[in-house]
């Protein structure tokens, strides 16, 4: 649905050239939320107007909903522009228009007839939960309001695209997270495919199929939030599970990190060891996430019980599918 | 006090508000495009056309440069032309005109440049053509500070049409300098100050009127 190639965007800035976007490319198939996932300056915010070419990239294409956007005609591209909704981190709503008015004005470029304009403002303010906010002014709204009318616009001529910049980053924390589901209930009721950009992890771990992690311009990573998030090494499992802070204490048997998800974290893994290998778990440290449907957890423990039955409990622990890692004293 | 004073304190009131209105109306006609195009044909605006935007600009500092006494005298040939003579009401018209039209352009400019950006740009993700992001997000949401750079518009032409006034264009500038001078009577030059101190109250009353009329924020407060 969205696809960049070789995408690079460098900028001249006082004689000097600087890079924001190098090589890039990026395929989110139709329907998928995607999060790009970066520091600020990493170049997410080029990247994603890059996706309705609000900036042209200087090198690459980029592909949305089969049309190559840097070969369409000015006319062209206003037209497929009104099938790429965008929200913004500060909601850039008409602050002159009430609540209706901003909702109907894409509606307006797009040239829907007057009659049907209204219905569709109707529907959308139901569907955001704000009906009766219709009259309303923007400055009246609290943040978490203003989104969800920055919302309703975006989708106000049913994009079959949704691009969010930093849309929750301005949001309290509890405000964030119920614009995050409405925008998740959209993607699933709507079939609106979303990219998305933020600095925040809880953002990808919410409501993320994928995800591409952005570094001074370059993708460095690029998966499954799930995959990602399973394999240590990576750096979403690193940004997700931070190093384990009980290095010095001293371990009462072997120390082993493990990461579980999904499936293997269904099963009862520690007790196995124990009925299995007569090796006992003692728990050192944890943490559990929950991504979507399924848990991701990240474990220290101390395996005690004799050489023979420690290696042989770690030999399952592989054959699981999973990579446990010594965590050497000192 | 005479009892002429009142009628012709009247006639220079009515040749006064005659010369500022029209200037005004025309002002307004050529200096808010004028204002539109400074601010599209700057570097990073939504029709970039770098020369054109130096020109304009060099053409708007040179006309806000020259006194306006002076100017009024160097056009006298485009004021014979446009109006068939140089002297009197409608004749004064024309520098006017010329004075104010650079001066509202930058009022507009300024104001349009208020807007924040991020306006301009969700307007141009949703599909908005040119037009429709001046004339639907641009001039609206800048319009509480066009109105009152109108009202500022307005008081400098009350001000120049006293000079154009006084070298022959009527009205109360013209009176206070011919009686309330020249001819020392102080009971004049005291009614043209007063009925201009009057007209300039009450066009910054209406601008500031019309600018919270306008202004969402406020609106809201008298709700």
């Amino acid at each position: 649905m969205i696809a960049f190639r070789g995408v690079s965007k460098v900028y001249t800035a006082g004689g000097r050239e600087v890079a924001a976007l190098r090589n890039v490319s990026l395929r989110v198939e139709a329907g998928e939320v995607h999060g790009v996932l970066g520091q600020s300056g990493a170049g997410k915010s080029t990247l994603i107007r890059c996706a309705n070419l609000l900036e042209r990239p200087s090198e690459g294409s980029v592909h949305v909903d089969g049309q190559d956007l840097l070969a369409l005609s000015p006319e062209a591209l206003r037209k497929a522009r009104q099938g790429i909704g965008m929200i913004f981190q500060h909601f850039n709503l008409f602050p002159s228009k009430t609540v209706a008015a901003n909702v109907a004005y894409p509606l307006e470029v797009a040239g829907f007839p007057r009659a049907q304009v209204r219905e569709r403002v109707e529907e959308l303010l139901s569907l955001v939960g704000l009906s009766d906010k219709a009259l309303a002014h923007p400055a009246q709204l609290s943040g978490g309001q203003k989104q969800r009318v920055g919302i309703a616009r975006a989708l106000a001529p049913r994009p079959r695209v949704l691009l969010s910049d930093e849309a929750t980053s301005a949001l309290d924390p509890e405000t964030a997270r119920s614009v995050l589901e409405l925008l998740r209930d959209i993607n699933r009721r709507l079939g609106v495919t979303l990219l998305l950009i933020t600095h925040q992890m809880d953002v990808v771990k919410a409501i993320c199929d994928s995800v591409s992690v952005l570094e001074r311009g370059r993708l460095v990573e690029q998966g499954k939030v799930t995959e990602l998030l399973a394999r240590p090494g990576t750096r979403l499992h690193a940004l997700c599970f931070p190093p384990f802070a009980s290095g010095a204490e001293a371990p009462t048997g072997r120390r082993v990190a493990l990461t579980v998800a999904g499936e293997s974290a269904r099963r009862p893994l520690l007790a196995t060891l124990a009925r299995q290998f007569d090796v006992d778990a003692l728990l050192v440290e944890g943490a559990v996430e929950r991504v979507g449907a399924i848990r991701v957890g990240r474990l220290l423990f101390d395996l005690q019980g004799t050489a023979d039955a420690v290696s042989q409990a770690l030999t399952y622990l592989r054959e699981q599918g999973l990579t446990p890692e010594e965590v050497p004293h000192g | 006090m005479d009892s002429q004073l009142p009628r012709m304190l009247g006639v220079a009131t009515a040749e006064t508000l005659y010369m500022t209105s029209v200037a005004a109306l025309l002002v307004i006609l050529a200096g808010l495009p004028l204002g539109v195009l400074l601010v599209i044909t700057d570097r990073g605006g939504l029709w970039e056309r770098p020369a054109l935007h130096r020109v304009l600009g060099a053409l708007v500092n040179v006309g806000r440069s020259i006194p306006f006494i002076i100017l009024m005298v160097a056009i006298v040939p485009l004021t014979r032309l446009l109006v068939g003579t140089t002297i009197g009401t409608t004749a004064a018209i024309v520098p006017l005109v010329v004075a104010a039209i650079p001066f509202m352009g930058r009022v507009v400019e300024q104001s349009l440049r208020e807007v924040e950006h991020g306006l301009v740009e969700a307007a141009i993700a949703m599909g908005s053509t040119h037009r429709r992001v001046i004339f639907q997000v641009l001039i609206p949401e800048a319009l509480p500070s066009l109105v009152r750079g109108t009202a500022l518009m307005v008081i400098s032409l009350l001000g120049y049409s006293a000079m154009a006034g006084a070298v022959g264009g009527g009205g109360l500038g013209d009176l206070a300098v011919k009686y309330g001078y020249m001819r020392f009577r102080t009971d004049v030059m005291v009614g043209c100050l007063a009925v201009l101190l009057v007209l300039v109250q009450f066009v910054q009353w209406l601008g500031d009127a019309l600018a919270s009329r306008f202004d969402p924020a406020s609106a809201r407060a008298s709700r």
